[in-house]
């Protein structure tokens, strides 16, 4: 029984992780139907910073329970500086151009965003094990689990609800989700619709950031570390149906949890796992699983 | 009469001539390794500044005797060097380009990107020595001309981790892997599932985790781990991944609870110095790092990597060095044989069977028809002492010991106990 616990706490874990990532990536494609690619190097981004800043502040001597704070800031920063600049420096300039543009756009600026991390931090990796083992660990049956897992956990719960508070009780919110139902008819009643698009691509550029931030203590920050995670991002977000966020929190689920069956039962299938799920999905429900019905235009 | 030996004299001075700027023409090598992507920092850049170092030091007639003449053969050596990421596809494609511009390759630290060049140097007429590559396909599979391989195959690495496993750890009765889902990866298991069971017959396999590369994370892998009673776990994870499973694993027990093997452990070394738990076996895929023979050599070759870089050399700094000293010694081998300025063939011919001085010992060509190199290895366990990580317990194979004879393939030697 034990064991079975530890296997679904596995999966609940990686579903964490994969639910910051998914959630910012299906945001920034609901509102502006962009497949951001880019959305991996703001990951990646997230851990380098967060790891200097973390880095720095033990360099510093300071007590070692505000690498949590910097974990937080690093994800700040990041969504901060690098949101708007995409935004408004790139991806203002190719709004009304075809989806596909758009994604080898995003492509292109994910590849070089990739040097610009060689430029900045070089090949070595960064370590900042600290946050990690501070907390110590608990069990569950005769396993032993970083209590950082509950951690990533909460954040990946606090973070889910705030956003569907934000989106679904607050004016701003709904007025985000007019954008997303139609975005011409949005600016016609008075919408400022390129706001918006800057904001959401902020928070999504954040939430990625933060993703990366939390994962950094976990493992060795090193160049490339974007690739992996942004494949695994879009098998979610597919599984949820592009643009919800409801979705994007069940298809980190299930790709979480079965993966982790896998692993434990059946090791050799673990990668086949994941896109086996996506591709019933898809068989049962093209459009994801939470995909909102599409209006018909004349 | 006085004209035809004025047109002679004029023929033998050109000649003469072209001699002398032809021997004091640079020699162009070109240099494939990793210089982006995940494998850079692990090995890429190491190995790049192996090369680019004693490059320097050999064209300033700055490296211990026998390599103490200048450049190659008194020819400077000019380093022409591109990134071997993009995969085996992109490789032969730059190899194709490649060649044209230089006198020689040396390069290769993926596999994949080994098997894939092999044949296309071969078909260019390109002498090119692999440096770095585990598989022992290469030779296993196929016979080459102007392909050698100064660095030993993989398979000692493991043969010689089960060895020491059967010898240290006599009680072990079950183990599981951890490896990455790739040529490498499985290559590594299988070659140590099998010696193992070689060594220790009834020994159980409990798990074998198989992860993607690069995937970062490993809490499910851990816990499987943990809770597959197995007594002993073996890796041959390298870069991030590896680092990533001593970050998460040692907190959560698993370097306690099991005996663990990493095979290809020795750059974490200086990476995560003391997280490594005391106990843990490691491999540097050869004599190399803190396994290498403690003589003048070495030391010469540690101390001047360390003043330059403010690291210690990793392996792929020693197989890239051990790369440029075989070619070298080749070169001046074809020299001493009477060819002041050898041509490709005289070189192949020099190389063919070479025994050289490496800077983690003695490199001998004995395998693959001369073009494959041994060497002695070995494997030992971490210890912190007084803060830091050091090796202890280390124990030395010799090359017969841990490859297979001419003629025979790694797997069939191994599943036939080690038969000579």
């Amino acid at each position: 029984m034990s064991n079975l616990a530890g296997v679904v706490f596995d999966g609940v874990v990686y579903s964490s992780w994969l639910f910051l990532m998914a959630a910012g990536l299906t945001l920034i494609y609901g509102v502006m139907r962009i497949l951001n690619i880019a959305h991996g190097s703001l990951y990646a981004l997230g851990a380098y910073t967060a790891a200097t800043l973390a880095g720095a502040w033990l360099a510093a001597g300071q007590a070692a329970v505000g690498t949590y704070a910097m974990l937080a800031v690093a994800a700040l920063l990041v969504g901060l500086v690098m949101g708007p600049l995409l935004e408004r420096g790139l991806l203002k300039w190719m709004y009304g151009k075809d989806e596909i543009v758009l994604l080898l756009i995003t492509y292109a600026a994910f590849l070089v965003l990739e040097d610009v991390i060689k430029l900045l931090w070089g090949v070595e990796s960064k370590m900042i094990a600290e946050p990690y083992a501070l907390p110590g660990n608990f069990q569950i049956g005769t396993l032993a689990y970083p209590v950082y897992n509950l951690i990533l956990i909460a954040v990946a719960i606090f973070t889910g609800l705030a956003l569907a508070w934000a989106l679904y009780r607050t004016q701003r919110g709904k007025l985000l989700l007019a954008v997303i139902h139609d975005r011409e008819i949005s600016a016609a009643m008075g919408i400022n619709v390129d706001r918006v698009y800057l904001v959401t691509f902020t928070v999504g550029s954040m939430l990625a950031a933060l993703g990366g931030a939390l994962t950094a203590p976990a493992i060795a920050v090193s160049p490339g570390i974007g690739v992996e995670v942004i494949v695994l991002s879009f098998a979610v977000v597919v599984v949820g149906g592009l643009g919800s966020l409801g979705g994007a929190a069940l298809g980190a689920l299930m790709v979480g949890i079965v993966r982790s069956f896998a692993v434990r039962y059946w090791p050799e299938a673990e990668l086949f796992t994941i896109y086996f799920v996506m591709a019933i999905v898809l068989i049962v429900r093209p459009k994801g699983l939470f995909s909102a019905p599409e209006a018909r235009k004349i | 009469m006085n004209r035809t030996l004025g047109a002679f004299l004029l023929s033998a001075l050109c000649a003469l001539t072209a001699t002398t700027t032809l021997a004091q023409q640079p020699v162009r090598i070109g240099i494939v390794t990793f210089l982006s992507g995940p494998a850079a920092g692990a090995f890429g850049v190491p190995a790049r500044n192996g090369f680019e170092l004693v490059t320097e030091l050999l064209n300033a007639g700055n490296v211990p005797a026998p390599y103490n003449t200048k450049g190659l053969g008194g020819r400077p050596i000019e380093l022409v060097v591109i990134d071997e990421a993009g995969g085996p596809q992109k490789q032969v494609a730059e190899l194709r380009n490649l060649a044209q511009r230089v006198d020689y390759v040396i390069g290769y630290i993926s596999s994949g990107d080994c098997l894939a060049v092999a044949p296309v140097a071969e078909e260019l007429k390109k002498l090119t020595v692999l440096f770095d590559c585990g598989t022992p396909r290469i030779f296993e599979d196929a016979s080459y001309k102007y392909v050698f391989r100064t660095g030993p195959s993989g398979t000692m690495d493991n043969v010689a981790a089960a060895l020491y496993v059967a010898e240290r750890h006599p009680k072990v009765k079950s183990i599981a892997g951890i490896n990455q889902n790739y040529a490498w990866g499985q290559d590594s298991w299988t070659d140590f599932e099998l010696a193992i069971k070689a060594l220790k017959p009834g020994i159980e396999v409990k798990t074998s985790q198989m992860t993607k590369l690069m995937a970062g994370q490993f809490g499910a892998e851990i816990s499987t781990l943990l809770s597959s009673g197995a007594d002993l776990i073996h890796s041959s994870f390298w870069g991030g991944d590896l680092e990533g499973l001593v970050l998460q694993g040692a907190p959560r027990g698993l370097f306690q609870k099991h005996v663990i093997v990493l095979s290809a452990g020795e750059p974490a070394i200086n990476r995560l110095g003391t997280r490594i738990p005391d106990g843990t076996i490691i491999g540097a895929r050869g004599p190399f790092g803190p396994f290498a023979p403690d003589n003048e050599f070495n030391r010469w070759f540690r101390s001047a990597f360390q003043d330059r870089y403010g690291l210690p050399p990793i392996y792929a700094a020693y197989k890239a060095t051990n790369a440029l000293l075989g070619l070298k010694a080749a070169y001046e081998k074809a020299q001493k044989a009477g060819a002041a300025t050898p041509n490709q063939e005289q070189i192949i011919a020099a190389f063919e069977h070479l025994t050289f001085e490496g800077v983690g010992g003695t490199v001998r060509m004995t395998l693959g028809k001369g073009h494959q190199a041994v060497m002695e290895n070995a494997i030992g366990t971490a210890k912190n002492m007084g803060g830091e990580l050091k090796m202890v317990d280390i124990k030395r194979y010799p090359a017969e010991q841990v490859n297979p004879p001419e003629g025979v393939k790694s797997d069939a030697w191994i599943k036939s106990g080690f038969k000579k």
